[in-house]
C-alpha cells in the first residue's frame, strides 16, 4: 500500500473551508489522516494542492466519432488539465440512449478512460426530442445524468415529462437551452457583429426563452434543472431571480464565454465558434458577475473536439464546439482570479467542489476516506499552449501564451500528469 | 516631355481628386504596345501612376480593408480603362500571358461574364468554373479545389461562394491574388466601387453631403454591406430603408441611419439604391407577401414624385419589375442601373491590374 505526504504546499478545500499551508496525505490511493514513518515525502513548496477538477460538460466523442477524439485522448487531456472527473455528454455516434450503447461506452471507458468518466444519457430517443429514452433502465445500469446537449427538446410536455419522470430516479436532468426557430441559420451571435460579418445571428432571445420555459417547468414539477453553457446577460438574471423565489435550478458557464465576445469572430476564425456563441462584453460581464454572486455555480468547458478538416472551411460549414481541457484553468485563473474578481478558493468551488456535489460523485474534496485526486497548480507558470494533449487542437488558445497552470495530476494517489 | 510627365503625375495626387481632371484623363490614351510607364505624346498611364501607387494587396476581399487613397486609386485607373474602352476597345496587355479562373460556386451572369470581359480586355486567358461542373460535387473540399487551381498555374482567381467570409479564406491560403465575387452576406466589394464610381460621375467627384439611400432587403445583402462601407470612406451618407424584419437596427453600428418610412428615406436622397427583394428565401417569415412589400416599399411611379428632380436610380441586378422597382423607372432618364453594368468593366479591370502588380511586386 503506497503512503506518502505532500508538504508546505497551500492546501486549497473548498468542501472544508481550508486555505492554508499543511500537509496533505495519501495511502491506498485516498485521503488519511496519518501516514508511518515510511511514507515518501513530496515538497511542494511554492505550490497550490486542491481537489481534482471535476468537468460536468464534456465531449469524448466516442463512439463513433473517435477521428476527432477517442476516450483515451480526451481524457488524457483531461488529466494534462488537471481534470480528474468529467462527465461526457452523450451525442456519440450511436447517441448514449439506451441501455446497449451505455454499455457499450462503459466497457471503453473501463478499459482506456484516463481519469474518471461518467457517462450521461440522452433524455430522448436518439435526441430528437420526441420520445423519452429508457431513463429507469438506464439509471439501474449507473446513469446519473441526462441531457440532450447539442440539441434542446422544444416539445413542452415531452420536457415537463421528462423532468418528472427523471425525478422518480433521482436522474440529474441537464438541457442546453435553445430555441430552434430562432436559431435556424445562426452561426453566431446575432447583433452588431452578425450585421457586419453577414452571418446568420443566434439571439440571446433564444437561450433566454427556453432558460426561463426550463425554471417555470422546474417550479411547476418541483424537480431540479441544471442549465448548461449559460451565455447570456437576461438568462443570469432570471436564473438569480429563480433562486430567489427558491426553484431548484443550476448553472454552468465555460471559460469562452467568459473569455471572449462576439467580436472575436471579425475573421471568421472558426475556433471561435461554438454554441452557444460567444456574445457581447455585457454578456460576458453579467457572467462574471453570476459566477461571483454564485448565481452560476460550475465552470465547465464543454471541451469539443472536431478535426483541423471540419474547422478549416468556409465559416458557415465548419461545426460549433472548440476544446477547453487543457486550457481552462489558466483561463479561469487569468480572468476571475488574477483579475480580482474571485478568489481561489472560489475557483475551485466552481471547478471542482460544486460540479461534485451537484452530480453527487466522490470528488471536489480532500477529505479523508475520499480517493486521492488532486492537483498541484503553480500561480506563477507561464507556458504557451502549443502541443494539445487532445487529438483536436480547435482552441482559440492555441500557440498563445498562459500563465497558472496545474502542473501535476494525481488520480486515486497515482500521479497522471507532470508538467514538461 | 519631363514637364508634360510631372503635369499628368501631378493630376494623381491622391486622395484629393478633382472632377474637372477626368475630362483631362479622357482625352488620354493608354500605350497600346504594352510596355507599363511609356509615356507617349499623347500620354498614357504615367510612369509615377503605376509606380506611386499606394495599393499593395494581392487579394481585394473587401472593402473594409481598403483606405480612401485605395479607392481612389481604382477609380483613377478604371477612368482610363473606361475611356481606353469606349475609344477602341481592343486589348490591353496588362494580364496578357496570365490566366485568370472565374470559380463561381453560385449562380451568376453580370458579375461573371463582367469579370470575363475585364479579363478579356487586360489580354489574360480566362476560365470559368462553375460549381456544379466542379470537384466539389464529388466532395472536395472548397480549399482542395482552390489549390488545385493554383497548382494549374492559374494566376488569379475571381471567386464567388454562398459562405460569409470565403474569399478572405481562400486569400489567406492562397499565393496568387484572390478577388472576391461575393462571399455569403458578407461583401461584393467589385459591386461597391462600381457602384460609387458611377455614382462619382454623376457628383463630380465630390460625395461630401451626399445622401445615398439603400432600399430594401439590407440583411442579406452583401452588396449593401460593401455599400455602406464605401460610401462611408468617401464621405456620403447612407440611410437604409426597408421591413424592419430586414433593416435591424445593428446596422445604425455601421454608421449608418435606419429609417422604415420610405417618403422620408428617399426624400432628399441624391442616389436610390434598390435591393433586389429575394423572395425564394425571406417572403416565408419575414415579411407577409410581394404584393405588400411593393405597396409599402417598392419604387412605384407614383413615388418618383418625392424624389429630388435629378436624384438617380441604381439596382445592382437582377431586377424583379413591378416589385421593387417600377418598370418605367427601371428604363426612365433617373436609372443607371445599365451604367453601372458598363462601369463594372473598367472598375473591375483596375481592380484586376492592382492586384496582380501588388502580386508581381510581393514575389
Amino acid at each position: 500500500m503506497k503512503e506518502f505526504i505532500v508538504k508546505n504546499a497551500r492546501v486549497i478545500d473548498p468542501s472544508q473551508d481550508i486555505d492554508e499551508i499543511r500537509s496533505v496525505m495519501v495511502a491506498g490511493g485516498r485521503f488519511v489522516e496519518s501516514v508511518s514513518d515510511k511514507a515518501e515525502v513530496i515538497d511542494a513548496s511554492g505550490k497550490i494542492l486542491a481537489p481534482g477538477l471535476v468537468d460536468m460538460h464534456v465531449h469524448l466523442r466516442e463512439p463513433g466519432q473517435t477521428a476527432k477524439e477517442s476516450i483515451a485522448t480526451g481524457t488524457a487531456a483531461a488529466a494534462a488539465g488537471g481534470f480528474t472527473s468529467v462527465m461526457a455528454m452523450p451525442n456519440t455516434t450511436p447517441p448514449v440512449d439506451s441501455p446497449a450503447t451505455y454499455r457499450l461506452v462503459s466497457e471503453i471507458i473501463a478499459e482506456t478512460a484516463n481519469v474518471k468518466v461518467y457517462q450521461s444519457a440522452a433524455i430522448t430517443e436518439g435526441r430528437k426530442g420526441e420520445k423519452l429514452a429508457p431513463l429507469g433502465s438506464l439509471k439501474k445500469l449507473g446513469v446519473r445524468a441526462i441531457t440532450d446537449d447539442g440539441s434542446c427538446i422544444q416539445n413542452v410536455d415531452i420536457m415537463r415529462n421528462a423532468m418528472i419522470y427523471a425525478k422518480m430516479f433521482g436522474l440529474f436532468v441537464m438541457d442546453h437551452c435553445q430555441e430552434n426557430t430562432l436559431t435556424k441559420s445562426g452561426q453566431m451571435h446575432e447583433g452588431e457583429w452578425s450585421a457586419r460579418l453577414g452571418l446568420g445571428g443566434w439571439p440571446s432571445a433564444a437561450e433566454d426563452i427556453i432558460v426561463s420555459r426550463d425554471i417555470i417547468l422546474a417550479h411547476y414539477t418541483q424537480s431540479h434543472i441544471h442549465l448548461q453553457h449559460i451565455s447570456s446577460a437576461l438568462s443570469v438574471d432570471i436564473i438569480r431571480a429563480a433562486k430567489k423565489r427558491g426553484i431548484s435550478v443550476s448553472a454552468e458557464a465555460t471559460p469562452h464565454h467568459l473569455a471572449f465576445t462576439d467580436e472575436a469572430l471579425k475573421d471568421y476564425d472558426s475556433n471561435y465558434k461554438m454554441c452557444p456563441p460567444l456574445r457581447t462584453r455585457a454578456d460576458a460581464d453579467a457572467l462574471a458577475e453570476g459566477v461571483i454572486d454564485g448565481t452560476i455555480e460550475v465552470i465547465a468547458t464543454d471541451h469539443a473536439p472536431h478535426t483541423s478538416t471540419e474547422k478549416d472551411m468556409p465559416f458557415d460549414q465548419t461545426p460549433f464546439g472548440i476544446t477547453g481541457f487543457e486550457t481552462a484553468f489558466s483561463v479561469c485563473h487569468e480572468i476571475l482570479v488574477r483579475s480580482g474578481k474571485i478568489t481561489m478558493p472560489k475557483l475551485i468551488r466552481l471547478m471542482s467542489t460544486r460540479p461534485a456535489e451537484l452530480l453527487n460523485i466522490n470528488a471536489g474534496t480532500l477529505k479523508p476516506g475520499t480517493p486521492a485526486d488532486f492537483v498541484l497548480i503553480d500561480e506563477d507558470a507561464e507556458y504557451v499552449y502549443s502541443h494539445p494533449v487532445s487529438r483536436s487542437e480547435n482552441s482559440p488558445w492555441l500557440n498563445k501564451k498562459l500563465k497558472a497552470r496545474v502542473v501535476e495530476t494525481y488520480l486515486d494517489g497515482k500521479r497522471i500528469f507532470k508538467a514538461e | 516631355m519631363a514637364a508634360s510627365q510631372a503635369m499628368f503625375a501631378g493630376r494623381f495626387l491622391w486622395p484629393q481628386y478633382e472632377a474637372s481632371q477626368t475630362a483631362n484623363i479622357r482625352r488620354k490614351k493608354i500605350d497600346k504596345n504594352g510596355a507599363m510607364g511609356s509615356l507617349g505624346e499623347s500620354g498614357m498611364i504615367s510612369k509615377e501612376f503605376l509606380t506611386d501607387v499606394s495599393w499593395n494587396r494581392k487579394d481585394l476581399t473587401c472593402i473594409e480593408d481598403l483606405s480612401l487613397r485605395e479607392i481612389n486609386e481604382v477609380f483613377a485607373l478604371a477612368d482610363i480603362f473606361k475611356t481606353s474602352l469606349k475609344e477602341d476597345g481592343s486589348k490591353l496587355p496588362y494580364l496578357k500571358g496570365k490566366t485568370v479562373v472565374n470559380l463561381f460556386f453560385e449562380p451568376s451572369t453580370r458579375t461573371r461574364t463582367a469579370f470575363e470581359m475585364a479579363a478579356h480586355k487586360l489580354g489574360a486567358d480566362v476560365i470559368s468554373v462553375a460549381a456544379a461542373s466542379s470537384s466539389s460535387v464529388k466532395g472536395e473540399t472548397f480549399k482542395d479545389t482552390a489549390k488545385n487551381i493554383e497548382a494549374l498555374m492559374s494566376d488569379m482567381i475571381i471567386v464567388r461562394h454562398s459562405s460569409s467570409g470565403a474569399a478572405k479564406y481562400l486569400a489567406e491560403r492562397l499565393r496568387i491574388p484572390v478577388i472576391n465575387a461575393g462571399d455569403g452576406a458578407h461583401a461584393h466589394p467589385t459591386q461597391a466601387l462600381l457602384d460609387t464610381f458611377t455614382m462619382r460621375e454623376r457628383f463630380g467627384g465630390d460625395f461630401k453631403g451626399k445622401k445615398v439611400t439603400i432600399l430594401g432587403d439590407i440583411l442579406f445583402s452583401r452588396v449593401a454591406r460593401s455599400n455602406i462601407h464605401a460610401l462611408n470612406k468617401l464621405g456620403a451618407s447612407v440611410t437604409l430603408a426597408g421591413p424592419s424584419t430586414l433593416v435591424p437596427l445593428d446596422f445604425e453600428k455601421m454608421g449608418v441611419k435606419v429609417c422604415y418610412d420610405l417618403a422620408e428615406a428617399i426624400r432628399d436622397a441624391d442616389v436610390v439604391m434598390l435591393l433586389r427583394i429575394q423572395h425564394e428565401r425571406q417572403s416565408d417569415t419575414h415579411f407577409p407577401s410581394i404584393s405588400e412589400y411593393a405597396n409599402v416599399f417598392g419604387l412605384s411611379r407614383q413615388r418618383e414624385g418625392l424624389l429630388k428632380e435629378n436624384a438617380i436610380i441604381m439596382h445592382p441586378g437582377p431586377i424583379n419589375r413591378g416589385v421593387e422597382l417600377d418598370s418605367y423607372l427601371a428604363d426612365s432618364g433617373r436609372s443607371v442601373i445599365l451604367n453601372q453594368v458598363t462601369n463594372g468593366v473598367a472598375v473591375r479591370m483596375a481592380v484586376m491590374k492592382l492586384c496582380m502588380d501588388a502580386a508581381l511586386r510581393g514575389k
